[in-house]
């Protein structure tokens, strides 16, 4: 009624109806772009996928736990063995070698590219005052509804699901590598500035090292977050464990979706422990 | 001339600062300013004239706009209008290029909370300055670690500052700052973070450096005693104007005006002003006289003692009027009467540690200098008086005009 009313009297913005046309116009004119794009993210995780899958899995736990045992403790190392023993034993192992192969690809390019961004918004006002709001967008919007326009521009497969993890997982890493810059002392920015640091100097010797801490709590909130979209990457044809649990789901085989939705559990705490610690032993060493 | 020249240097903070110095320079009122064009003054059209090897001190209670002025002196602070003069050369010219050589090869900073470096060892910490110049490493690790050697850090160069007290970690500052072999080091408020006994070997540890190094030192403090201390000459402001500029003593004896009164009032003068101060000119004879010149002599300036001295202004010795007269009657020489060992002291001395010899001794002490030449005589009246704030400043320019014979 009140919506009747309302068209009744105003007539309806059409943002659906612009919004149709850019993405018309983008597929359409920047087709070669989009193409480039496609085929150097394929490679990466093609690559990924192919070095993951290379060794027979035992080599690959082996050496997954010896990381474990370096980052953290042995009791990660434990918790890796077992995790991943338990994957091969269900049978998951190729599909989530395929989603830790998106995940990191994903990772690795947020982390190209947010960094240098989270750099520029501490660096220009003006850069933040844009780019906030922008990350803001980015992660409330549903994720769902920017998959169709991945779809539209690079097709089905991993790819889409990859740029769809970019842009869900970026905004954390670029947050806090701002928000590492700016928490760093003024004094401390005053200090490099006084003996006459250039802004490169300034940023590689001080600001950076200093904010570093707070930038991979970001990382590794990056690497999460695009975890979490591997799900819904599936359902536009990422490979992967996405696959195996969407399949579950919607066939109510409930058994099997809690086997395929352990095997994401155990990449999650082993990716998460891991993006943690492997950076806290050299900063240990370096203050001990 | 001057190392380091302000020339008219003002800093406003608010809307259209720059069109704003006009009008104060015009005379505009600083709080119409304020009221009207919601201008904050930090620092107001301030000149002063630093030179080469000299502790400057800018003295001022927080909000004064010392901390500010001297962030303009290396552009840390852009000033609003005026000018900065290095070596002649304005700094407000500068591209960001000769800027920073300026603050590489020129100007150092020592900050008050020390700022150092918590991701790097003490030894890089003092490296920085030159490792951002591209120093090659062998030669900046040498020059860091005689710049620790001089602050008296040998051996802490593979520490983290924060396993270091804070009097170590503001030494590791001042390594630093001096690594870079600056001309001009800015200290802002350099020892105040730090307990007084601590601050006080500090200071006299700057002042040690400064005997070796000379440099030209700009040293920040809201503390008056710490300015007294290490001050060749002292700038005191208030809300962002100097109001006067001169040595601790002038600042003392002749305080530009009522503020500057107040500030000094509670300074223990006895622990600042020294014999050179409240000495008088002495009455002298040389000793060829005969006694009864003495007597006359004294009778007629109303003294009762006489200091005897060569033709070269040595002291020998003292006469008082009862041996000057018996030795009249007994036809005795001024020199059978003499008192050689009558109580000196040499000009830098405290007056605070000449009250003891005054009590114990009859005669007046004479201030002598190194080769044993009479300056003065301080008599007990004008020490008590000097500690009640009264110094003549006739005794003071006596002074000179002696210290300018000798």
């Amino acid at each position: 009624m009140y919506s009747n009313l309302i068209s009744a009297e105003l007539p309806k913005l059409p943002i659906a109806e612009w919004v149709d046309k850019a993405v018309d116009w983008m597929s359409m004119n920047l087709e070669g772009i989009f193409e480039g794009i496609s085929t150097a993210i394929d490679k990466v995780v093609t690559s990924f996928t192919n070095i993951f899958t290379f060794p027979h899995p035992i080599v690959f736990i082996v050496i997954l736990a010896v990381i474990a045992y370096f980052a953290g403790k042995w009791k990660l190392s434990l918790f890796t063995v077992l995790g991943f023993l338990l994957i091969w034993d269900l049978g998951y192992w190729d599909a989530t070698m395929s989603t830790l192969a998106l995940v990191l690809t994903s990772g690795l390019i947020s982390i190209i590219i947010g960094i240098p961004i989270g750099i520029w918004c501490a660096k220009s006002r003006a850069a933040s005052n844009i780019i906030t709001p922008l990350l803001d967008f980015m992660q409330t919007m549903p994720a769902f509804v920017y998959l169709l326009p991945a779809v539209t521009f690079f097709s089905l497969g991993v790819v889409p699901g990859v740029i769809a993890s970019i842009i869900f997982a970026i905004p954390p890493t670029i947050r806090l590598t701002n928000l590492g810059i700016q928490q760093v002392s003024g004094e401390l920015v005053e200090a490099a500035d006084a003996f006459g640091s250039t802004g490169a100097q300034k940023l590689f010797k001080v600001q950076l090292p200093l904010a570093m801490p707070t930038i991979l709590a970001g990382i590794n909130q990056t690497i999460m977050l695009s975890l979490s979209m591997v799900v819904i990457a599936s359902m536009i044809g990422a490979q992967g464990i996405g696959v195996e649990v969407y399949r579950a789901v919607t066939q109510l085989h409930i058994g099997q979706g809690f086997e395929a939705g352990l095997a994401v559990v155990v990449l999650a705490i082993v990716l998460d422990r891991l993006s943690q610690n492997i950076f806290k032993p050299a900063q240990k060493r370096r203050n001990a | 001339m001057p190392i380091l020249s302000i020339r008219n240097v003002s800093k406003l903070f608010g809307p259209n600062a720059a069109q704003s110095v006009k009008l104060l320079e015009q005379g505009y009122d600083k709080q119409k300013l304020a009221k009207e064009k919601q201008i904050t003054v930090g620092v107001n059209q301030v000149n002063m004239d630093i030179e080469q090897g000299e502790i400057f001190v800018i003295m001022g209670l927080s909000g004064s706009g010392k901390s500010t002025l001297v962030r303009m002196f290396n552009r840390l602070i852009e000033p609003t209008a005026g000018q900065i003069l290095v070596h002649d050369k304005d700094l407000m010219k500068m591209n960001a290029e000769q800027l920073r050589e300026v603050r590489r090869k020129t100007i150092s900073m020592v900050f008050q909370k020390f700022a150092l470096f918590p991701h790097r060892s003490v030894l890089d910490n003092v490296e920085y300055g030159l490792e951002i110049q591209k120093v090659a490493k062998a030669k900046r690790r040498e020059k860091a670690k005689q710049s620790l050697e001089l602050v008296g850090l040998k051996g802490w160069e593979d520490k983290r500052p924060d396993e270091l007290s804070g009097g170590m970690q503001q030494r590791v500052g001042l390594a630093r700052a001096l690594a870079n072999d600056p001309e001009v080091l800015l200290m802002d408020e350099a020892f105040s973070a730090l307990d007084p006994l601590i601050r006080r070997d500090m200071q006299d540890e700057l002042l040690d450096l400064q005997e070796k190094m000379k440099k030209t030192i700009i040293f920040i403090t809201h503390d008056l005693d710490e300015a007294l201390r290490i001050g060749d000459r002292i700038a005191l402001m208030r809300d962002g104007e100097v109001v006067q500029i001169g040595t601790p003593e002038e600042i003392l004896i002749q305080p530009a005006n009522g503020y500057v009164r107040r500030f000094v009032e509670d300074v223990d003068l006895s622990k600042v002003l020294t014999a050179s101060h409240v000495m008088r000119r002495p009455e002298t004879i040389t000793r060829d006289r005969g006694p009864r010149v003495a007597l006359e002599l004294m009778r007629e300036r109303g003294v009762s003692n006489l200091f005897v001295i060569d033709r070269g202004k040595r002291l020998l010795g003292a006469i008082t009027a009862e041996d000057a007269s018996r030795a009249a009657k007994e036809k005795l020489s001024i020199e059978d009467i003499l008192i050689p060992d009558c109580p000196v002291s040499p000009p830098d001395r405290l007056i605070g540690e000449m009250f003891e010899l005054s009590s114990t001794s009859p005669i007046p002490i004479s201030v002598v200098d190194v080769e044993n030449r009479l300056l003065g005589v301080v008599v007990r009246g004008s020490l008590l008086g000097a500690m009640a704030g009264e110094v003549e400043n006739e005794g003071v320019n006596a002074n000179v005009q002696q210290l300018d014979i000798g």
